[in-house]
């Protein structure tokens, strides 16, 4: 058996991730081809964010592997991992607050290669989300929550990221920034960058995504493409309860 | 009372405040990058000095050009220090952050004590040395040019931390290290140069105030109390804020030391500090 599938971007392979002695995640695999938006579903703590956590190494995992374009990372630090190509969009966007827009998207490209091509990126960016140019001086802590979030997504891909992975992207904002934040997220497919995504609404993120992973109390329960999980009955139960 | 003897009060109290709040800046970088109280902050500054000190004695080193070489010598101390001891404690309990600072003020001035007992110990004849008289107006060079270099040191410190590259990304891992450290960013690398930096600091102070104070291994004691103070009023986490805090603390020592009693010039400092902890608990100028 090839430990590595040629077809995929990101692979990992039955990874268990322990917080101390309190395991968290029960041998997952999961895997992300180049240009597909994949969605990661389940209820509250069943271990979502901490899958983006170990793909970006801000935790360690214990057992198994995961490989990034051909490449072991298991044993990478975050920065080598964000280099590789790895962008990750923390839960709740965190964005620097006492910094302007345009220093947060700045700090965004911060590898050798993201540095070298900064003045494109930039006007990529703001070309994708024209608040933000509008908004450029202004200090990150005061913008809207939807702001913040095309903000942190922008800064994301200041890092000319190949897989772009966001935690809980629509969480507090409005139906019309979420249609936008949609809209978006199409665009970034479509230019061949993956997008690896958390959510909690399920019917709204298998709409868009192009597969879906089921996790419940760190386990993988169901994987498929996104329109045969929507009317999956296991999937409801996983998050109907019964 | 005349009006030249407070108008002499308010110059040297300004001048010990400019070196106060640099001595501050390095404690309060620290402090707003990583959330660590550098307790042993006195003991660094004593450190500086000595060095400064030893540089002269055996080397022949006047501390005005010494002064490189001291402050690389603290920027080496601030990243040993991270990297062998404050590294271990980033993630452990405040009072665990604490004891491990507290012990290391501890451990460096009975090294001290033991290396160098803890006589006194002053610079003969620097270059720097005498005064300028602007007519009733003494002003005493040594202290003059301490003022200088530590404002001049402030203000390259601000313009790194506001206009550089690395200067952002330092601020940025004070306000949230896990969002720069997925943006690429090492936070361990920013912190071990935010210690190079804080110490380097205390390096200019050190350095400039061997042309003219004793050098003791208790030196440290009531500077870094100043610091803290200083912090405290400036607003911890805040550069600028130091800058003012130290001045109003230089000011308010030496005028209260002239109009009330001289006895009591630390009680009006730290009375100072009482008010800010009642009244303003962020300070002038801090975020939080």
């Amino acid at each position: 058996m090839p430990i590595w599938d040629g077809s995929m971007l990101l692979d990992i392979k039955n990874i268990d991730v322990l917080y101390d002695d309190f395991q968290v995640i029960w041998d997952l695999s999961l895997s992300v081809k180049t240009g597909e938006m994949v969605a990661l579903l389940g209820p509250n703590g069943s271990g979502k964010s901490t899958i983006l956590n170990t793909i970006s190494n801000l935790i360690d995992h214990k057992t198994g592997d995961i490989y990034f374009d051909r490449e072991r990372i298991s044993d990478r630090p975050t920065f080598q991992r964000t280099a590789m190509g790895i962008s990750h969009v923390l839960e709740r966007r965190r964005v620097f607050p006492h910094l302007t827009v345009l220093q947060n998207l700045f700090l965004g490209a911060w590898h050798q290669q993201a540095k070298q091509s900064r003045q494109q990126s930039l006007s990529k960016v703001y070309r994708m989300f024209p608040k933000l140019a509008a908004r450029s001086n202004q200090l990150a802590h005061t913008m809207s929550g939807g702001e913040q979030q095309m903000l942190a997504i922008a800064r994301g891909l200041m890092g000319l990221p190949r897989l772009l992975m966001v935690d809980e992207p629509f969480l507090g904002l409005s139906p019309m920034v979420v249609k936008d934040l949609i809209g978006i997220f199409k665009n970034i497919v479509a230019e061949g960058i993956s997008i690896l995504f958390v959510e909690q609404n399920v019917r709204l993120a298998l709409s868009m995504a192009d597969r879906g992973y089921v996790l419940e109390s760190g386990r993988l329960v169901i994987t498929g493409d996104a329109e045969d999980l929507i009317d999956n009955d296991m999937v409801k139960k996983v998050f109907l309860g019964s | 009372m005349t009006f030249e003897i407070i108008l002499q009060a308010i110059v040297s109290g300004l001048l010990m405040g400019l070196i106060y709040a640099l001595i501050a800046a390095g404690l309060s970088l620290i402090f707003g990058l990583m959330n660590i109280v550098n307790f042993a902050h006195g003991e660094h500054l004593m450190v500086s000095m000595f060095s400064s000190f030893w540089l002269w004695s055996l080397l022949g080193l006047d501390p005005l050009f010494s002064i490189p070489i001291t402050i690389l010598l603290m920027a080496g101390c601030g990243v040993l220090t991270h990297y062998l001891l404050i590294r271990y404690i980033l993630k452990a309990k405040m009072l665990i952050q604490i004891c491990a600072t507290f012990g290391l003020s501890i451990f460096i001035r009975a090294l001290a004590q033991y290396l160098w007992t803890p006589d006194f110990r002053n610079v003969d004849q620097p270059l720097l040395e005498g005064r300028i008289e602007l007519g009733s107006l003494f002003i005493g060079q040594p202290q003059f040019f301490a003022a200088v270099a530590c404002l001049l040191a402030f203000f390259m410190l601000y313009l790194f931390v506001t206009r550089t590259e690395t200067g952002l990304a330092l601020q940025a891992t004070a306000q949230d290290r896990e969002a720069a450290e997925i943006l690429g960013i090492p936070s361990n690398r920013m912190f071990a140069l935010g210690w190079a930096i804080g110490l380097g600091c205390v390096g200019v102070a050190g350095g400039m105030m061997t042309n003219y104070f004793f050098v003791f291994t208790d030196v440290g004691v009531n500077f870094a109390l100043f610091a803290f103070v200083a912090v405290a009023l400036g607003g911890f986490g805040s550069i600028i804020g130091c800058l003012y805090a130290g001045v109003i603390i230089g000011l308010v020592e030496s005028l209260g030391g002239l109009l009330i009693d001289p006895s009591f010039k630390l009680l009006y400092v730290f009375a100072i500090y009482l008010l800010v902890v009642i009244y303003k608990p962020q300070g002038l100028f801090g975020r939080y």
